[in-house]
């Protein structure tokens, strides 16, 4: 049956990433945006809490570590036979508390210990062993390289078979992994072979600690300052055999398959990110609007409004529209069906509106939306790396035409 | 200004004149389907002139309304229709595009549909589907989901036709919402039976910035009982062929409200509207002159929360039919951007055709969930006003520009009458504008 709701067994968790959001994050929010790089030596604490929060529900998770191959039981029978019900697992649920926190703060959200988003390659594509192995502990990602961004395809880093003592030797410069410094696992994409192209291309799960892998600086950013960018050398970096992610082939036809299925996890998690910093700018500024006098009606035509109260349900309209999106994409990805394209929606359209809706936001505010002493500013500079990293606005665009056309990379560039 | 009855006789020859010079037809070979559609639509005008009118006796009811009961989801989030939805969905599906898509063109053209397609939708059931069982209606829950999924899937064959064909079952669906019993035995039983009457929820009104809760249409008490209606309405679907009109007035010291007014009582008069968009709903004017009418043509009691309840129903079918438009727009344009070649190659390869097909494939999804959403909630008994202005805005901003920018990637095809879609563009603008005529 069709039914929109934020689903009723998530409340209690959405309820306590709320409060972690309102009483932990957002009072130290400012705090880390002036202090670059300084770890949030609160989160520690707050981390601990969150892993006691995904210990009391079997669904449950605050961060990117509970996206993955949940296996929930379904939530209802149609009652007509039909064992098939619709479910919602680990997917939506990450989903939800994530907006939640990140109403809070996105960069901090980034920082929490074991929330990274190579804990949800992780959690997407390892085998139960790795997973045992790897599974508890915060796992950063390292795909983009200087000369390799949106087209990660053509990565330049590469991993050698070593047969002697059955290691990969990874070599290559890595850049922009967020929480590098900070995380106990890197998951860096290599080249098993650069002459076969992307379907040579592996995850490898590298311990922060390998003397390989150096850490070479710290990026200074527009926002999400909070979170760390690190990047590394790696330098005849050796990994055992078991830290290949996925399948060790090298398969032609299936191509990038494997250490692509991450995104289909990972984007509406990235959509959640934007919606949760959106939800911020929307409340602080209703509130602000409202204290100026100004509410918005929701009867009335938009143009028997005052052009505040117009502007203002127009984004808000937007925001509802990536947030159920984003709800559409997760859901799917709990219920098992093929979901690249909405994935991919749900990022293009949370990462661009949160951005309009940040901007729109500081217009109806004034001095309020810029001045540092609100919050305002930050979240509108925070905001648009989420219509950035884990696939740009138009890498987004790409793969949502790709798939509707039926336009092979090659075709449509 | 002519009465109802004349007006209507008009119709047939009107639409003849127009279907015969349209020359379109022949060269894109809808010759055979134009033919039938103008045969019916010529049947149809004469026939409506000699049924409208119908009396309606007030006939005392039970005294309790039947209501369908609320929906009860079981607090999942769920996008998967349930079984009778998906079947209905499936035949309405079939239904728009057998037997929708091919006339549109000249149903269009001619500002009416097919008598034999309005027809067949009315053996369909789609006059009740609103309505409760127990009144011989489809409905056993409430059926906003429904409505909106039935609506989407027509429009996606041809939202003016969709329009059409929905437009007569907004005044059951109202009387089921929130008609008494003596109001719902009286009306009803027009709609269940063999010969469905047409009837048009008249909200809109002909001025800028038009506002549904400030309207000129005026009620004010008569003397010794009753009402007295004035005003006048706009581009209200099928009114030519309308024997009941569910009527938005402001009622004197008590705000808008709504009134059930046959036209059999004389004072109403009809002249065609013909507009930009949604013309096979043959639009038109109608204008109340010191109508009179009885206490019983008071629906839901001039209770606020009712009015804005029926805006906000009324809104979200037009966010049903922009979605429908506008997933058309998007299937049609997948092939077309794929087959037509320009500087040697398909057009899909280059990205500003593509980003454009993705803007539209995002958008669309975006209004169907935020129709959806507000939808359920309707059907689950909860507050939905804010799901359905945001649903509105989303379908009104984004559905005029996907039809607009349809006809961009067609170029110079997409702006002539060759091609479905100008007349997207032009239906999905003139959405946009709607208040009333249809209701979920």
């Amino acid at each position: 049956m069709i039914n929109l709701e934020t689903p009723k067994k998530f409340q209690p968790l959405i309820g306590q990433a709320h409060t972690v959001a309102q009483e932990v994050l957002r009072p130290i929010a400012r705090k880390y945006d002036v202090a670059e790089h300084e770890r949030p030596k609160e989160l520690d604490f707050l981390a601990a809490i969150l892993n006691g929060m995904s210990d009391s529900g079997a669904t449950s998770g605050a961060g990117a570590a509970g996206a993955g191959k949940g296996e929930d039981k379904p939530a209802s029978g149609n009652g007509n036979g039909h064992a098939e019900g619709t479910r919602n697992g680990s997917n939506l649920s990450t989903a939800l508390s994530i907006m939640e926190m990140c109403w809070g703060d996105v960069g901090l959200l980034l920082s929490i210990p074991g929330q990274g988003l190579g804990n949800s390659a992780i959690a997407a594509v390892a085998t139960p062993e790795q997973l045992k192995e790897f599974g508890g502990r915060w796992a950063a990602m390292a795909i983009t390289e200087p000369e390799a961004g949106s087209d990660s395809a053509s990565i330049r880093t590469t991993a050698e078979y070593d047969e002697a003592t059955d290691e990969y030797v990874l070599n290559g410069e890595k850049i922009y992994v967020t929480a590098g410094e900070r995380a106990e696992l890197v998951v860096v994409w290599a080249s098993l072979d650069r002459s076969v192209g992307r379907a040579a291309i592996k995850s490898f799960i590298v311990e922060r600690s390998n003397p390989g892998m150096k850490l070479d600086r710290l990026e200074h950013k527009l926002g999400i300052r909070a979170s760390d960018t690190a990047a590394f050398i790696l330098q005849d970096c050796r990994v055992p055999a078991s830290a290949l992610l996925g399948s060790p082939e090298v398969d032609v036809k299936k191509g990038f398959g494997g250490v692509m299925q991450t995104f289909d996890n990972t984007r509406p998690l990235v959509a959640a990110m934007a919606v949760g910093c959106a939800k911020a700018c929307l409340d602080f500024t209703r509130e602000a609007l409202e204290e100026a006098g100004v509410a918005v009606d929701y009867d009335k035509p938009l143009l028997s409004q005052s052009a505040a109260a117009a502007k203002f349900l127009a984004m808000e309209a937007e925001y509802d529209a990536a947030r159920l999106l984003t709800m559409q994409a997760a859901w799917m990805a709990d219920n098992k069906k093929p979901n690249s394209v909405q994935a991919s929606i749900a990022k293009a359209k949370a990462g661009r509106t949160g951005t309009d809706i940040a901007f729109g936001c500081i217009e109806l505010c004034g001095a309020l939306g810029v001045t540092e002493t609100e919050l305002l500013e930050k979240w509108a500079r925070d905001v648009k790396i989420l219509d950035i990293f884990e696939g740009t606005q138009q890498i987004q665009l790409l793969i949502i035409a790709r798939q509707l056309l039926g336009r092979t990379s090659a075709q449509l560039k | 200004m002519t009465t109802v009855a004349e007006r209507s006789m008009g119709i047939g020859l009107k639409a003849l004149r127009q279907i015969a010079a349209l020359e379109v037809i022949d060269r894109v070979g809808l010759r055979g389907p134009a033919e039938r559609a103008l045969y019916s639509v010529t049947k149809n005008g004469m026939g409506a002139a000699a049924s409208a009118g119908r009396t309606f006796t007030i006939v005392r009811g039970s005294g309790k309304p039947e209501r369908a009961r609320p929906a009860s989801p079981k607090g999942v989030f769920d996008l998967t229709p349930d079984e009778d939805q998906q079947m209905i969905v499936e035949a309405m599906k079939e239904f728009a595009a057998a037997e929708l898509r091919p006339v549109a063109l000249a149903a269009d053209t001619a500002c009416a549909a097919p008598a034999e397609l309005l027809a067949s939708a009315s053996e369909l059931g789609l006059a009740t589907l609103g309505v409760p069982e127990e009144l011989g209606g489809s409905a056993a829950e409430r059926s906003a989901v429904t409505g909106v999924l039935v609506a989407e899937a027509l429009a996606h064959g041809d939202l003016g036709l969709a329009v059409a064909t929905l437009a007569t079952s907004a005044v059951p669906t109202a009387l089921g919402l929130w008609g008494d019993a003596d109001q719902q035995a009286t009306y009803l039983p027009a709609f269940t039976g063999d010969e469905v009457a047409v009837s048009a929820l008249a909200i809109l009104e002909p001025r800028p910035l038009f506002d549904p809760f400030v309207l000129e249409t005026k009620a004010r008490p008569a003397d010794g009982g009753g009402y007295v209606l004035d005003g006048v309405k706009s581009l209200v679907a099928r009114a030519a062929d309308a024997e009941l009109f569910l009527v938005a007035a402001e009622l004197q010291d008590r705000g808008p409200a709504l009134f059930l007014v046959p036209t059999s009582g004389g004072g109403v008069s009809v002249t065609a509207e013909p507009a930009m968009g949604v013309r096979a709903a043959a639009t038109a004017t109608v204008a109340f002159d010191g109508v009179v009418l009885p206490e019983a043509a008071l629906l839901g009691g001039a209770d606020q929360d009712v009015y804005a309840e029926c805006i906000h129903r009324a809104r979200l079918a037009w966010c049903a039919v922009a979605v429908g438009a506008s997933q058309a727009a998007l299937d049609y344009l997948v092939p077309y951007v794929n087959e037509r070649v320009a500087f040697g190659e398909p057009i899909a390869n280059r990205q500003a055709v593509a980003f454009t097909v993705s803007d539209i494939a995002i958008e669309t999804a975006g209004m169907r969930l935020a129709t959806w959403r507000a939808a359920s909630r309707a059907d689950a008994g909860k507050d939905f006003f804010r799901e359905a202005a945001v649903a509105r805005q989303l379908c009104v901003k984004h559905g005029a520009e996907i039809g607009s920018s349809a006809v961009q990637l067609l170029g110079g095809h997409g702006y002539t009458k060759e091609y479905p879609v100008e007349r997207w563009y032009r239906d999905l603008r003139t959405a946009g504008v709607y208040e009333g005529a249809l209701l979920v």
